[in-house]
Parts: structure tokens; C-alpha cells; sequence
């Protein structure tokens, strides 16, 4: 193995005091990054690949453990590293020289250095002739070009890139990330190794040496590869599918989908999670729409009752962002089964599938009832309640205990939205009230 | 720069002629500014005059309205700094955060003149025998009334500021130097600037009032146009007042029209957007001065080089682990140890306060309750007489862009002109008319507040998309459905917007609407501001305090309480989402 940069041991995040309530973000970690690699981080949205690559750069402080850079303890010095982020943060009231020249302007660099190191940095990223341009009269593909420039030219050590690519459209995005592999193939920039978050899998095995996939609730190291394969890399290669399949299985096995019973499942996990931490894990609700849903439900029954998640996300072009949530769902609720990597639809499955629109209420209703915790929760409290009717902050300090602030309302949202479509209670957002229908809350405005 | 887009070179020929003149106008500047500075230095320097006879010749116009641009432009350069700081200071310090904006609430509701005593006296004691003393007590009451919004817009402005841009700046080890001028200051500067313009205004609304008061036996008159105007009016001398409002008006507009118009076009480089807006606002002022030769060089030479010099200084000079610099332990003590003298301080000043606030008899504090009512009263009618043709009116120029395109550039100037300079006017009018303060000082109330909702109303109304406009006609809606469904919702958040910063207003507006010196004699009806007023005039420090402590606190109540719950409802039951 070559020489390790960076080495993170026993990391992680979390909020609230210990012997609280914790909320795990990452669960103990332990990461290194090479020199001489590309190295993906991959995972569902909520697993935490964001904080991680925070820590590991010093920007945000572990809960616990620690971040070494050569064997030295990440407070104590400044690494030279670089962010390329996904929404480009550039200054939108520096021209494109003076963005680059920022960082080096930070150094000290004298004026006559600094704009020649930006200049050529400029030419090395291909935006010569932009030097005066402001970043709002650039596309966004110009735009990351310029926020690589300015990643590059302080001459990190490591490149650390937050999904660089995901605000581009697709043809540029796939421009731009060959032009990247280029520069680094070619050792045009003296950049040791490069860290990736991305939660596109074709991205992943597209350019990383090695990948790391993560789970969620909490973010933790499900999978640690080496890719293996030489570049450039074909798409449509035995030996690419057979790694994008991997990681599609990766992230569908069994414990990534406890919604099947989470009675049992809630028994089985108590007292199983992060060491440290020991917690009941409250089943999460993915935020998939009901008509997501019913949308890939009637799409699988077209390709005769089962196919490959990848498949289908691709088909879609969707992003495992996108596709994962409502695959879960569907699990959750009982409506198709997910077995390596490929879904298939249960008979309540195709039962939901051949139903009308009022039936289709009725069903998901019911084994939204059955199958699902806080849906089950907020009916059972409302029928408890004489006039029907609770306010949010009632569930909000029951989610609290188990999810961070934003999950809390995104969980939140998601509940009323198939407790909406489902007609087993409503929200009125005026008064922040959940009630059952049949009874408006007085302050109802036309 | 070594690289210019083919483009451009036409251009810079077509505007070779222009830059000679500018630099002529430029250098002529400079010299009417070195002027000027003597001339104050001068004047400030001089032998205390704390009452002056104030000439009601035009003629001394021009030197009155000099001084009291002077004064202005010190208290708003005050209030800039002064804004920032604080700004500052709240948004990143987590434990004085929310004593700091609570603090803000407070002072905002605090009326001008309520901190007149405090701040005249203590100024004429530090400086006894120079005018010095006299000009810094006015200009710290403009400073009072300009500078609590432009503080809470930088503050908001920092708390808003997107993560990834702060991470970037932190990530390429930006010093605080840096970080404040390509980061923190740019983002902050449209807030800024639109803050500005809406203090600077208030600041004219209350020129009078800072620059000739009573204050006990004492008589305060400093030469300036606000004095100028008080004069005038106060002897009924029309013609006077005619010079004094053109004059005003004339400095107003040229206000406009040489600093907010060039400055707001200049900030649209610091709009935080993706993509390139396509209505762009434009000075020509702007594009001259961006293309001075004398400018030019001025900056290449001196401020260039100059900021290069401080940034590698700040560069080479920050510590080297910005993470491991925490805050040694004799800091933190002497943090602990002010804290507890300024707890210490307060307290002790609280206690003070109660002693004073015993002066007030029973029956004063009755009468106080009782003008609290009353202006209470006047202000919400003023409110509701400004809502009631404002709103229809607002919406038909939004609706209607023809006539959007006729009224835009009469509701700029009027929006510009202070409403106050025709105060006096009114005044007059009303005395004339023998209707008395107690009505009168609601339209004066008017003059100054409506104009707040009429510009929020137009905005909101011009905002909704016309596809809902469409799906009204479309189904054919009854007048009555139309204003219920589609209007009324869709300007609310615009309306509470254009309310909140009305009502404001008109508590503040009461101190100079309910009670004016006319002829010798006083005008006035029963209302907290007059309360307020002729305590100053009387040097009653004890009522003037108790009369602050309840009008800041029903500001800060009816805030809490009915604005806040509207605002929460406007951003979430009725924003337009796009």
C-alpha cells in the first residue's frame, strides 16, 4: 500500500450531550486516504458523507475520535487541502482572476506571483481568455471550471471534491469529469489524491481507484473496494456493470430495508447500534411521494413484475438519490420485496397495481396502518384526542429524540403527505395542527 | 488586466472625450471639499453658540444646507461603522447574540427625541466652550434614529450568507481581514444600501427635531436647514418656507440622484445570483466615474497598493493553526470581569432609573396612560386611512403596467422627497383651518407612513404571476372573489412588509406631529409624543423616561404580538413560490 495522508480513526458525529439522547450522525469510522488515489464516497442522501468529508478537512470538529494528517492531529496545523463544492461558491463580485487569486492572496502571495500562478491555472482548466469575466456571466460548467482553478491552484495536497458534478447538466457534467481525469492521469496538476462525495454510482466507478460505500441512520462504512479496473473505463464493460450492480446491492441489502416488519425489527436492532451509543433505532420514513410510488409500481408491472434497481434508475435516469427512497417506501409498505439488488412486486403489490384511484387510497391507507410507525402513531394519537386534533410540536418532540432537527421535519412532511393521500388525517399548516378530516379546525380560510 | 474582449475598444474611444471633463469636475470637487472641511473646522472650533439666530433670508440657504449635509453624512458614516460592528459582533457571538438583537428591538422603538437629553448634555459637558459640543449632540441624535435598521440588515445579512461560501473562505485560510472585504462586507452591501436610503430618509424626517429643541431652560438652535424650516413655519413666514422646502427638496433629490442611484447600481455586482438578471439599474453617474482617468489612477496608485500592502501584512502576520487558536485564559477573565462590571453598571443605572421614575406622580403617570391611548388610537387610524387608498391604488399601477410605467418615476421623486418637508406646509394648512392638533397630527402621521405601503403594495402587486391573474378571468370571478382570493392574499406579505416599517414610523412620527412650536407658543393635543416632546422642552427627565419606557414598550409588544405572528404567516401560508 502506498503512503497514507490521511487517517481518521474511531470518528464521529453526534448531537446532544452523551447519556442523552444522542442522535448519531456518523457512527465510529475509521478512513484513510492514500497517495495516488481517486476515492469515492458514495451513499444515500442522510448518510453523512457531507460531515465526513468536513471533518476530514478540519472544517468541522468529530464528536469523537480524530483526524491525522502524517501522523499529525488535524487542529494542530493546516493541511493544505481544497474543496471543490457543489454549488461552486465562488464570489459573485470577484472576476474570475480575482476568485482564483483569493486563496493566494490569503498566503501572502506577492501581486506579481499570484496572477501569474492564477493565469496559468486559468489556461491549465481551459478558461484562458475569462480572466475579467464575473462568475454570473459564466454556464454552470464554466463556472465549476473556475472553481476548480481556484481549488487547484494553491496546490493541495489533497482535492477534495462535494459533488462537483451534480449541478451541471448531464453533458457537461460527463465533460468535465473526463477533462478532471485527464489532468490527473497526465499529472498536470500536482494534486497527491483525490476525494470524492458523490451519490452517483456510474460517477464512482467512472473514476475512483477505490470506493467507499456508506450507509445511513447513522452514516457508517458499509463496503471499502478497490475498483480495479483500467482506465479510461467502458460504460458498457462486463467488469463496470458487474461493480455498479455491486455497489446497487450494496445499498438495497437487508439492513438498508427494516421497513419489511419493524415490529421485530426494532426488537432486533435495540441495543445493536453504534458502540457508545446505545439507542432504540425509530424506523424512518424514506421521502418518497404516494405518487412516486404508484409510479414505479405500474413501471415494473410493464417489465412483468420485477427488474434491477440499476435498471431502472437508469431507464429513469434517475439518481440512487432519487430512486432509493421510493423503492423503500414501497417495501415498507409491503408492496414489493427487494432482494440483491432487484425489486419485485409482492401480490399486495399487484393487487395496489390493478385497483382504481379510491382503492388505491384504501390500500395504501391500510398498510400504511399496518406497517408503518408514525403513521400509525399520529392516527392512534388523533383518535385519542376528543376533538380530533394535535399539534405538530406534539410528534415534533417524539422525532426529536431520534432524528436531527431538519429529519425531524422532513419525516414530518412526509407523514402528512401520505397521511394526506391516504385520508387518514390532515395537516393544517396555518395553525400547524394535525387533525382528522371529517372535523376542520376551526381556523380553515377559504 | 492584460486580456480586453475585442468588443470593448470601440467603446473606450467613444468615451474619450468625457473622462477630460470629468477630471476637471473631479478636481474641482476635491478643492470644494478641502473648502468645505475648513469651513467646518472652522465653525466646529469655534467659540460655543449653542442658540444662533437663525436668518430667514434664502439667501443663507446654501450654508444651511451645507451644515446640515455636513452633520448628516458624519451621523450616517457614524451609523455605517457603527452597523457593521455590531453586525458583526452579533451574528458570530453565539452568547451576546440574542442580547444583542433584544437590544436592537428595543432601541429601535425608542423615539429620537427620547435620547436627546441624555446625549445633549453629555456632549456640552465634554466640550463646554467649543461648538464641537453642540454639533456631535445632533449628530448623534441623527445617528439614533439611522442607525438601529441598517444594524439588523448586516446582522441578517451574515446569518444568511450561504455555508458553502463561508466554508470556501475558511478552507483557503482567509484572515479576518480578507474575509470581511471579499466576503462579509460585499455580501451585506445591498441590504446595506437599500437600508440606507430608507435611514437617510428618516434622518431628514427628523432634521428638525435634532437640529432646534428646548431642552429645559436651554435653547438649542444650530444653523441647518431643519432649523431653517422650524424657523419659517414657526413664524407663519410662507415665503420663507417656500425657499426652505425647494431647497430641501433640491438637496434631496440631488442626493438621489448623485449617491443612491450610482451606489445601487454599483451593488448589483454584489447580488447573490446564478445567472445574469436582464433588468439591470443603471447610473450614468456610475459609468462616467468608473471611467475617470484621475479615479482611475487615483486607485491604481494609491488604494491599490495600499490594500495589497495591508493584506500581506494581515497574511503574514495571522496565526498559522486557525483552529487551535482558542482564547488564552487572562482574555477570558477579563471577558468574565467586564461582563460583571457592565451587569454591575446597568443595574446600578436601573436602579437609578426607578429612583428618577418615582418623580412621576400617580395622576402624571394616568396622564401618560391616557396619551399612550391616544396615540395608540391615532397611529392605527393612520394606518388604516393610509391601507384605505393605498391599497387600491398600489394595485391598479401593479396590475396595470402602462400605468406602472407613467406613476414609477412621480412615486421615485415622492418617494425621495420627504414627505416631512411638507410638513410644515400642512401645519400651516391645519392651523389655518382651525382643525387642531388632535386631528391634524394624524394627516401629518399620514404624510410620513403612507408611503411605505403604497411602494410595498405595488411591489406585491406587480409580483403576482399573471397565470393567476388569468385563472380569475378565466372562471369569471366576481369583483369581491377576486380581491379575496387572488389580490389580498397575494400582496399580504408585501402589506404587513409596508405595515410594520408604517407603524414604526408613526409612533416615531407622533413626537413631531403632536406637538410644534408655532409663534412663540405651542401647539399641541394629548398623545405620548407630546407628552414626550414637552417633557424634553421642560427638562422633566422623569416623565420623559416613563413616557419612553411605555411607548418602547408598546412598540415592542404590538410587534411581538401582531406583527410577528402576520410576518410568520406571510412567509409561510402566502409566498409565491416560483
Amino acid at each position: 500500500m502506498l503512503e497514507t495522508i490521511i487517517e481518521a480513526r474511531g470518528l464521529e458525529k453526534f448531537y446532544g450531550e452523551p447519556g442523552e439522547n444522542v442522535i448519531q450522525v456518523i457512527a465510529p469510522t475509521d478512513i484513510s486516504v492514500c497517495a495516488g488515489e481517486i476515492l469515492a464516497v458514495l451513499g444515500p442522501s442522510g448518510s453523512g458523507k457531507s460531515t465526513l468529508l468536513r471533518m476530514l478537512t478540519g472544517l468541522s470538529k468529530p464528536s469523537a475520535g480524530e483526524v491525522l494528517w502524517h501522523g499529525k492531529p488535524v487542529a494542530v496545523q493546516a493541511p493544505n487541502v481544497s474543496i471543490v463544492f457543489q454549488s461552486f461558491a465562488l464570489f459573485p463580485w470577484l472576476t474570475v482572476l480575482e476568485n482564483v487569486e483569493a486563496p493566494l492572496k490569503a498566503r501572502g502571495v506577492a501581486e506579481i506571483p499570484r496572477r501569474k500562478r492564477s493565469l496559468k491555472i486559468l489556461e491549465t482548466v481551459g478558461l484562458d481568455g475569462f480572466e475579467a469575466a464575473y462568475p454570473k456571466e459564466l454556464s454552470g460548467g464554466m463556472k465549476q471550471r473556475v472553481g476548480f482553478a481556484r481549488a487547484l491552484v494553491v496546490e493541495p495536497e489533497v482535492l477534495f471534491m462535494d459533488e462537483p458534478f451534480s449541478a451541471l447538466d448531464v453533458l457537461t457534467a460527463e465533460n468535465l469529469r473526463t477533462e478532471t481525469l485527464e489532468l490527473w492521469a497526465n499529472k498536470s496538476i500536482p494534486t497527491r489524491a483525490i476525494y470524492l462525495v458523490t451519490h452517483n454510482i456510474e460517477e464512482a466507478v467512472l473514476l475512483a481507484d477505490r470506493i467507499i460505500v456508506l450507509g445511513k441512520n447513522p452514516g457508517r462504512i458499509r463496503t471499502d473496494f478497490q475498483v480495479g479496473l483500467p482506465q479510461p473505463r467502458d460504460r458498457k464493460s462486463a467488469g463496470f456493470l458487474q461493480r455498479v450492480d455491486y455497489i446497487y446491492k450494496v445499498l438495497t441489502q437487508p439492513d438498508a430495508a427494516p421497513q419489511l416488519a419493524p415490529e421485530t425489527e426494532i426488537a432486533a436492532s435495540a441495543g445493536a447500534g453504534p458502540r457508545g451509543a446505545p439507542r432504540v433505532k425509530y424506523p424512518m420514513l424514506p421521502h418518497a411521494r404516494p405518487g412516486g410510488i404508484s409510479g414505479m409500481l405500474e413501471i415494473l408491472t410493464d417489465r412483468g413484475g420485477h427488474d434491477d434497481i440499476y435498471h431502472l434508475a437508469d431507464d429513469l435516469s434517475f439518481e440512487i438519490d432519487d430512486v432509493l427512497p421510493i423503492v423503500e417506501a414501497s417495501a415498507m409498505l409491503g408492496l414489493v420485496r427487494v432482494s440483491e439488488g432487484d425489486v419485485e412486486l409482492t401480490p399486495a403489490g399487484h393487487h395496489y397495481v390493478d385497483a382504481d384511484i379510491a382503492e388505491r387510497k384504501e390500500l395504501f391507507g391500510k398498510a400504511a396502518m399496518e406497517r408503518v410507525t408514525l403513521i400509525r402513531q399520529i392516527k392512534r394519537a388523533l383518535e385519542s384526542k376528543s376533538n380530533h386534533t394535535l399539534p405538530d410540536e406534539f410528534f415534533h418532540d417524539t422525532l426529536d429524540e431520534h432524528f436531527s432537527e431538519e429529519e425531524t421535519i422532513q419525516q414530518l412532511e412526509t407523514a402528512i403527505n401520505w397521511g394526506r393521500y391516504a385520508g387518514l388525517f390532515d395537516y393544517d399548516s396555518g395553525s400547524r395542527k394535525f387533525y382528522i378530516s371529517d372535523e376542520e379546525p376551526e381556523t380553515v380560510t377559504a | 488586466m492584460s486580456v480586453i474582449p475585442p468588443g470593448l475598444s470601440r467603446q473606450f474611444s467613444l468615451d474619450r472625450s468625457w473622462p477630460f471633463i470629468l477630471d476637471l469636475l473631479v478636481f474641482a470637487t476635491v478643492l470644494a471639499a478641502f473648502y468645505g472641511v475648513l469651513t467646518v473646522a472652522h465653525y466646529w472650533l469655534g467659540q460655543a453658540v449653542p442658540a444662533t439666530e437663525i436668518s430667514r433670508s434664502p439667501r443663507s440657504l446654501p450654508r444651511y444646507a451645507f451644515y446640515s449635509l455636513v452633520r448628516m453624512a458624519i451621523a450616517y458614516l457614524l451609523s455605517l461603522v457603527f452597523a457593521v460592528t455590531y453586525g458583526r459582533i452579533a451574528a458570530y457571538n453565539k452568547t451576546l447574540q440574542p442580547f444583542m438583537v433584544a437590544i436592537l428591538d428595543i432601541l429601535q422603538s425608542i423615539p429620537v427625541l427620547s435620547f436627546l437629553p441624555g446625549v445633549m448634555l453629555a456632549m456640552v459637558s465634554l466640550f463646554p466652550s467649543k461648538q464641537v459640543g453642540v454639533e456631535l449632540g445632533s449628530i448623534i441624535l441623527i445617528f439614533t434614529g439611522q442607525v438601529w435598521n441598517m444594524a439588523f440588515s448586516f446582522y441578517s445579512s451574515l446569518k444568511s450568507m450561504p455555508r458553502e461560501l463561508s466554508e470556501a473562505s475558511t478552507i483557503y485560510r482567509f484572515g479576518k481581514w480578507q474575509r470581511f472585504f471579499q466576503l462579509e462586507l460585499p455580501f451585506g452591501t445591498i441590504g446595506l444600501i437599500w437600508n440606507s436610503i430608507v435611514s437617510v430618509a428618516g434622518g431628514w424626517f427628523f432634521l428638525m427635531a435634532c437640529e432646534m429643541f428646548v431642552l429645559g431652560k436651554r435653547d438649542f438652535r444650530l444653523p441647518g436647514l431643519g432649523s431653517y424650516l422650524q424657523t419659517a413655519a414657526g413664524n407663519g413666514d410662507t415665503y420663507a418656507m417656500i425657499w426652505g422646502l425647494v431647497a430641501m427638496i433640491g438637496v434631496i433629490l440631488l442626493i438621489d440622484q448623485l449617491i443612491w442611484r450610482p451606489a445601487i447600481a454599483w451593488s448589483g455586482k454584489f447580488k447573490f445570483e446564478q445567472v445574469e438578471s436582464t433588468q439591470v439599474p443603471t447610473s450614468p453617474l456610475l459609468h462616467l466615474l468608473r471611467n475617470s482617468r484621475v479615479l482611475n489612477a487615483f486607485r491604481e496608485k494609491t488604494i491599490e497598493p495600499l490594500s495589497e500592502r495591508v493584506n500581506l501584512y494581515f497574511a503574514s502576520h495571522k496565526p498559522e493553526h486557525p483552529q487551535s487558536t482558542t482564547t488564552p485564559a487572562w482574555l477570558k477573565s477579563l471577558g468574565a470581569l467586564l461582563a460583571v462590571v457592565a451587569i454591575g453598571g446597568v443595574g446600578y443605572e436601573v436602579f437609578r432609573a426607578f429612583g428618577l421614575l418615582r418623580g412621576v406622580t400617580g395622576g402624571e403617570f394616568k396622564g401618560l396612560m391616557k396619551g399612550a391611548g391616544a396615540t395608540f388610537l391615532r397611529v392605527n387610524v393612520s394606518l388604516l386611512i393610509a391601507s384605505a387608498w393605498t391599497i387600491p391604488a398600489g394595485v391598479a399601477i401593479g396590475f396595470n403596467p402602462r400605468l406602472a410605467r407613467i406613476m414609477q418615476p412621480v412615486t421615485q421623486v415622492a418617494a425621495s422627497v420627504p414627505a416631512t418637508a411638507l410638513f410644515p406646509v400642512l401645519l400651516l394648512a391645519i392651523v389655518q383651518l382651525g382643525g387642531g392638533l388632535g386631528v391634524g397630527s394624524v394627516a401629518l402621521m399620514l404624510l410620513g407612513t403612507q408611503w411605505y405601503i403604497l411602494f410595498n403594495v405595488i411591489a406585491g402587486a406587480s409580483a403576482i404571476p399573471s397565470d393567476m391573474k388569468e385563472v380569475a378571468n378565466l372562471f369569471h370571478f366576481s369583483r369581491a372573489d377576486r380581491w379575496r382570493i387572488v389580490i389580498l392574499p397575494g400582496i399580504f406579505p408585501y402589506l404587513v412588509t409596508g405595515l410594520v416599517t408604517a407603524s414604526g414610523g408613526a409612533w416615531n412620527a407622533s413626537i413631531v406631529a403632536e406637538y410644534f412650536h408655532f409663534k412663540d407658543s405651542v401647539m399641541s393635543t394629548i398623545g405620548l409624543g407630546a407628552q414626550i416632546s414637552a417633557a424634553t422642552d421642560a427638562g422633566r427627565f422623569d416623565t420623559l423616561l416613563m413616557a419612553t419606557i411605555i411607548m418602547a414598550t408598546l412598540v415592542v409588544c404590538t410587534n411581538r404580538l401582531v406583527w410577528r405572528p402576520l410576518y410568520r404567516l406571510a412567509e409561510t401560508k402566502y409566498r409565491l413560490e416560483s
